[in-house]
């Protein structure tokens, strides 16, 4: 019989029913070690230096008192889009669209400066402004939501395609209002949020925090949340029970939305001063990996931004001191830390097991070692 | 004259932890014939034919294909031993043609190039042999441009260039032709009967080969006359020299196609007969084989009054046809009524049916809510309905009195609710039907379903047991916020209880093991007090005591006047436990037994019936 | 005038037309690649790499020849966008993980790979490939007549971005490797069940339609601007996944649909707006507003045939026995 048997594949693969907490942090942190490698390994190519890159990685994101600030300002910014993310994703709802939720709520800030800055208390302007942000955003949100819940139209495009739709708008404005035919706006001189210790982005870092908190106790303490929860998990399980999933499909944007909005006056009225087609920057996009990396727990995001910016910051830092060329350079930093992290999960969620020549030797799952060789190879 | 055996299994035996699916089990199939595989749910039927289709690999035991053994270990095996198996849910891509969907995957011819060069050359070098110079060129360029132009015609062939080209066509509609079927080959998928997607699957097998066609339940979505074709078309694969395993439950099918009949029961063989030589009654008795006495306790029913009356309540299921077809019964207050049958005919549309879960074509579903003299709250109507309730004479007060409400202040009525003084007069009478499942909690109907899918439906797996105790209740209380007191209570409860086995309340529920996963469920679904309790499979996979826990649950229930319906597989069980039993078949019921009286041939029998 | 405007229409249309034949094999297979604006960036970058090294291999610029200047770095943005095909196909088909976020992770990666070397490679030279080679047409001049100039005038790549874009609806609809590309991109579990290597086809057409996507990344810096590098082709990447959804996954009717989006996008250049610029934005914002229509026209209608792959998104994971 044993001459008959086939060949068992050379690696099985099975899914993980459970995985010990701290082997997922060691798989976690294994992964981060190579991406860094791999990433002085990179600007070592061109710095010839690569002790020193880790050393300018510090120094680009805790370097000085201002680099701190940009710091928090900047995880700031990316977790808040990340948390305003979170519900849908919890949902199973695939919203990749925060790059024009959060831009339109830019816009109708700063349309609102445009128009009544100056004429109405700051105070009255700045709430102003966040209301017409966070109607604004939710619109922008709620419309794929809805052709969802009535249609099944796909969420991922739809909301992929309202982000350019959302830029061409920001440019339009731009054009109708700046007569000059600069396509710049300028810095707007109402509409500030108020400094606190004399540092413009305490506010915003504090504003951030609180979504934050208030997004933790939101899913896991809410009825809300209690019902997203059982929606991401099982459809089957929501209806049994009755829960009308259209109707929290667009509930739940609508919550996105209005958190867009938010992040949106922050960065009109607390950081920017102005609106322009890029202001987000790809930040929303960024933030999908942000609040997917983190599992979709508010408390693990802050990790999560906090390591993305850090390399951003530190690429910055050391393509600047080693000269390396134009800026590009942090993406590429960033996109090689980023591809571990995100490769990692595999290992995370499966379990690789090999073949055995001797089918009485119970297989041995080396998971660190296939970790650094289907990374290695990855980057070969 | 003996014919040639097709496939034989000997002493095949498969185990699935510590479940055994097949036992010993021997089975020959001669060629040209039809057998029929007949037994009970988890006899193992559908396992030993997975063997043979290769998705399962036997743990013990020999398979042979015309006498040679062999070892299917994957359904690419299968085929290439020229075994094809249709199963239950069909595998075929929606939007393609039924023509796209028989090639799909054919493994086409490889075309060598170096064996067509070696060809060429051959012939070239034929030629050339007796010719003069200048012609010799004349032909070495043309045999070269023939070499030069098979890369390409290999590029051709390996795209396949239209692949429903006449050639196609043409071999598809002669198998279709050949055995009679009527089938329009550039039809796709998503515009074709259940009938018709069969037929597609049995060509896509005979396409390939197979010499051994295996049909998992292929009756169970179709009508009587598609039945008839099908049918027809069986006999004229027998004649060509076909072997056709057929594993059904429907004795008169059994009787009108099949050649001979193997019984699996509990996962052994019992026996193979010729179908000439047998009869219904006979293949009903080694099907169930004898009762075995289960010592559950029955207690007497007391004082049964209708709780639910189900009339005429049809049920459309997902491919057009009738899953629940004029069913009509009534489940008194304090009884058990079990629902015996083979599964998938109509158990689980039912039940969802009656809980508000699946859209039902036409019928009622009376509830009968004991309210007679118990006093109206406001947890469960508003003022509003209170009113118009009284206007219609719903209510009395104490001393009998009709309760008018006219011209009452708010305060006013609100004081006598509180104090318990406005009464029913009868029993509320509600049509359930196309109430969701909100709803009817809201109308204050306490109502409640144990689920077969445990942890897809029933509950959440990856939440805590705490949590999954929120789900019928998170909605109480006026705060956003839910309330995780109460239910942390009742888990820990239920944990005592019940002796769940679990590390904490927090653990997720999909860690626990089967039994208590079931258990934290039906305790669940007890805790809310309800006045009907539907339970579907509640034993299925549990261990004995588990089983005995639920079996006591469900007593207990009774004991305290709730309507309680059992749908299950095990007919003992069903006869130990039950006052009546409900045998329902097709989407019909074929009879209500009482339980005490029950015999098992006669369930068996009304199991297996369907109208002619 | 208007002939000129269409000419200009279809050349520009080249670099949707790569891109959304490259996305749409990758789509059909049931993979959602956001991943493309990153490796038509990529794609060019092989491309200027390739045109740089063959450039410094001539002794002299005179003795560049067409295979060299067109062929050479072609090859070069097949490769290296295929790379970058093969990077996310190994993250999403092996390691299973989350297509956007690894789609959206790749264009990072891939927009500051090519920015970065691709701004800082020495381009000398580049203009005269390009006009002299990449641009050359079967007839060139400027006394062309109708058909001419509407046919016969265009650069290689136009001929055979339309040619991809043919064969690839030919594959799709009349092979069997189309049809299994196809049944894997919407029910792997039966392609595997009749004995298709899904994850076989999964790979290839992903990584194929990279380097395809790739070229139009190519056909930017070589064939329209002549040679110098720009930082913005993302941008043509996100219109080329519209023009996807816009051409309902038909190669065939993307090659319609990219003259469109090429007419949409220099249209601005011809219309005299004046003061009213914001009307080139209006148009700048026509594609996808035009997509996301089509989005909804498409699951209104709810034709089978017009809706996406069934499995696009998904990871493919056969369950063990």
């Amino acid at each position: 019989m044993n001459e008959k048997m086939k060949k068992e594949p050379l690696v099985h693969i099975i899914k993980r029913a459970d995985i010990p907490q701290w082997k997922s942090w060691v798989i976690r942190i294994g992964a981060g070690v190579i991406g860094l490698l791999l990433c002085a390994g990179f600007s070592c190519i061109f710095s010839k230096d690569f002790g020193g890159f880790f050393a300018e990685l510090f120094n680009g994101a805790f370097g000085t008192e201002r680099r701190i600030w940009m710091l928090f300002q900047n995880i700031a910014i990316l977790l808040g889009i990340a948390i305003a993310l979170t519900p849908a994703f919890k949902m199973h709802f695939w919203n990749i669209g925060a790059e024009g939720q959060t831009l339109v709520g830019c816009l109708a800030g700063a349309a609102c400066v445009f128009y009544w800055g100056g004429e109405i208390p700051e105070g009255a302007l700045l709430v102003l402004m966040l209301v017409c942000s966070m109607i604004a955003s939710v619109i922008w949100a709620v419309i794929p939501a809805i052709f969802k819940a009535l249609f099944n139209t796909n969420e991922t495009l739809f909301t992929l395609m309202m982000n350019y739709v959302a830029a061409a708008l920001v440019s339009l404005c731009i054009s109708i209002w700046v007569t000059s035919g600069s396509g710049v706006l300028g810095i707007l001189n109402f509409g500030h949020l108020p400094k606190i210790m004399n540092q413009q982005y305490f506010l915003n870092i504090i504003i951030v925090v609180l979504i934050t908190l208030f997004m933790f106790f939101y899913l896991r303490y809410s009825k809300h949340g209690y019902e997203i929860s059982v929606v991401g998990e099982s459809t089957n399980t929501a209806k049994y029970i009755g829960i009308y999933v259209k109707k929290v499909i667009i509930r739940t944007m609508i919550v996105s939305g209005l958190f867009c909005g938010i992040m949106g006056w922050i960065l009109v009225a607390g950081t920017n001063f102005t609106v322009y087609a890029d202001i987000v920057g790809g930040r929303g996009f960024t933030a999908i990996l942000v609040s997917w990396l983190a599992h979709f727990n508010p408390f693990g995001m802050i990790l999560t931004a906090f390591l993305v910016v850090f390399m951003q910051q530190g690429a910055a830092q050391v393509n600047t001191v080693y000269q390396l060329g134009p800026s590009a350079f942090e993406n590429i930093i960033v996109g090689i830390f980023l591809l571990c992290i995100i490769a990692c999960e595999f290992f995370i969620n499966y379990q690789v097991k090999f073949r055995v020549k001797n089918k009485n030797a119970t297989p041995e799952k080396k998971e660190k070692k296939t970790t650094e060789s289907a990374e290695r190879e990855e980057k070969a | 004259m003996k014919k040639p055996v097709a496939i034989e299994l000997k002493n095949i035996t498969k185990t699935f932890g510590e479940v055994v699916a097949n036992k010993n089990v021997n089975l020959t199939v001669y060629r040209g014939e039809i057998l029929s595989v007949l037994g009970e749910n988890g006899c193992g039927k559908t396992t030993l034919m997975n063997m043979i289709s290769g998705i399962y690999f036997p743990d013990e035991g020999e398979i042979f294909v015309n006498g040679e053994p062999v070892m299917i270990r994957s359904p690419k095996d299968a085929f290439a031993y020229k075994i094809g198996m249709i199963h239950q849910h069909f595998k075929l891509v929606d939007v393609f043609t039924a023509a796209d969907n028989i090639i799909l995957g054919e493994k086409m011819p490889v075309y060598s190039v170096t064996e067509e060069t070696k060809k060429i050359k051959e012939k070239m070098e034929k030629e050339l042999a007796d010719v003069s110079d200048e012609k010799k060129k004349k032909i070495q360029a043309k045999y070269l441009a023939k070499i030069g132009a098979l890369p390409f015609i290999k590029l051709g062939k390996a795209f396949k260039f239209g692949h429903l080209t006449k050639n196609r066509a043409k071999v598809l509609q002669q198998i279709a032709d050949q055995y009679g079927f009527e089938i329009d080959l550039s039809k796709k998928i998503y515009d074709m009967s259940v009938s018709e997607k069969q037929t597609v699957e049995i060509i896509k097998v005979l396409y390939r080969g197979a010499d051994i066609l295996i049909l998992d339940e292929p009756t169970a979505v179709l009508t009587p006359q598609e039945i008839k074709k099908l049918f027809d078309v069986l006999r004229k694969m027998r004649e060509s020299g076909k072997s056709i395993i057929i594993i059904t439950h429907k004795l008169n099918e059994v009787m009108e196609i099949s050649d001979r009949v193997a019984v699996l029961r509990k996962g052994e063989h019992i026996a193979t007969v010729e179908t000439k030589k047998t009869n219904e009654k006979e293949l009903t008795e080694m099907m169930v084989g004898k009762k075995i006495d289960l010592n559950i306790e029955r207690p007497e029913p007391v004082d049964p009054k209708p709780r639910l009356e189900i009339k005429n309540l049809t049920i459309m299921n997902k491919e057009g046809g009738k899953a629940v077809d004029d069913v009509s019964f009534v489940i008194n207050g304090g009884e058990i009524l079990g629902i015996a049958g083979i599964s998938g005919n109509g158990q689980k549309e039912l039940l969802e049916g009656i809980a508000g879960l699946q859209k039902t074509e036409s019928g009622d579903i009376i509830f009968h809510n004991p309210k007679k003299n118990k006093p109206v709250t406001f947890f469960h109507k508003t003022l509003k309905q209170i009113k118009e309730m009284a206007k219609q004479g719903f209510f009395h007060y104490p001393d009998g009195k009709k309760v008018d409400l006219t011209g009452m202040k708010k305060k006013e009525i609100e004081k006598l609710v509180n104090e318990e003084q406005i009464l029913f007069y009868e029993d509320e009478i509600i049509d359930l039907k196309h109430k969701t499942p909100l709803e009817i909690r809201e109308l204050g109907i306490k109502l409640s379903f144990v689920p077969e899918d445990r942890l897809n439906m029933g509950l959440v797996g990856n939440m805590s047991i705490v949590d999954n105790m929120l789900l019928k209740s998170y909605r109480k209380g006026k705060s956003i916020f839910v309330n995780r007191k109460k239910p942390k209570i009742l888990a820990d409860e239920i944990i005592d209880e019940l002796e769940v086995v679990t590390p904490s309340d927090m653990t997720p529920v999909r860690k626990l093991s089967g039994g208590n996963v079931q258990k934290v469920l039906v305790g669940r679904e007890i805790s809310s007090s309800p006045k009907v309790l539907m339970a579907a499979y509640p034993v299925r996979g549990l261990d004995i005591n588990s089983s005995y826990l639920i079996y006591n649950l469900l007593n207990q229930q009774k004991q305290k006047n709730v309507a309680v319906i059992f749908v299950g597989e095990d007919l003992d069980v069903l006869m130990a436990l039950c006052d009546r039993i409900l045998v329902i078949c097709s989407g019909r019921v074929s009879g209500i037994v009482e339980g005490k009286k029950a015999k098992k041939e006669e369930l068996g029998l009304l199991m297996t019936k369907t109208e002619e | 005038m208007f002939l000129t405007f269409l000419h200009n229409a279809i050349n520009f249309s080249t670099v949707f037309l790569f891109g959304s034949t490259g996305e749409t094999l990758t789509e059909k297979s049931g993979h959602l690649n956001l991943g493309i604006p990153g490796t038509m960036c990529v794609g060019a970058l092989g491309g200027v790499v390739g045109e740089y090294l063959y450039i410094k291999s001539l002794s002299d610029v005179s003795e560049m020849t067409y295979g060299g200047a067109v062929i050479v770095p072609i090859i070069f943005a097949l490769l290296f966008a295929g790379f970058m095909g093969l990077l996310y196909s190994i993250m999403t088909v092996t390691l299973r993980c989350n297509q956007n976020v690894t789609g959206l992770t790749i264009t990072t990666f891939g927009v500051g790979l090519a920015n970065f070397i691709g701004s800082s490679i020495d381009n000398s030279y580049f203009s005269v490939a390009s006009n002299k080679f990449f641009n050359k047409g079967f007839v060139s001049g400027t006394d062309l007549n109708w058909f001419e100039t509407l046919f016969l005038s265009y650069g290689t790549l136009v001929y055979l971005a339309i040619a991809l874009a043919i064969i690839a609806a030919v594959v799709l609809k009349k092979t069997r490797v189309g049809l299994s590309l196809r049944a894997v991109g919407e029910n792997p579990a039966t392609a595997d069940a009749t004995g298709i290597n899904v994850i076989a086809y999964k790979y290839a057409f992903t990584i194929i339609g990279s380097a395809i996507a790739g070229l139009g990344g190519l056909f930017y810096i070589m064939g329209y601007v002549g040679g110098s590098w720009q930082y913005a082709i993302d941008a043509f990447g996100w219109l080329a996944v519209a023009l996807v959804i816009f051409s309902v996954w038909k190669p065939d009717l993307g090659i319609i649909g990219a003259i469109v989006f090429g007419a949409l996008y220099i249209v601005p250049n011809y219309i005299n707006v004046g003061t009213k610029s914001y009307i080139k934005e209006i148009i700048n914002m026509l594609p996808f507003l035009v997509t996301i229509l089509v989005l909804i026209v498409t699951s209104l209608i709810n034709k089978r045939e017009t809706q996406p792959p069934a499995s696009l998104g998904l990871s493919y994971f056969r369950e063990e026995r």
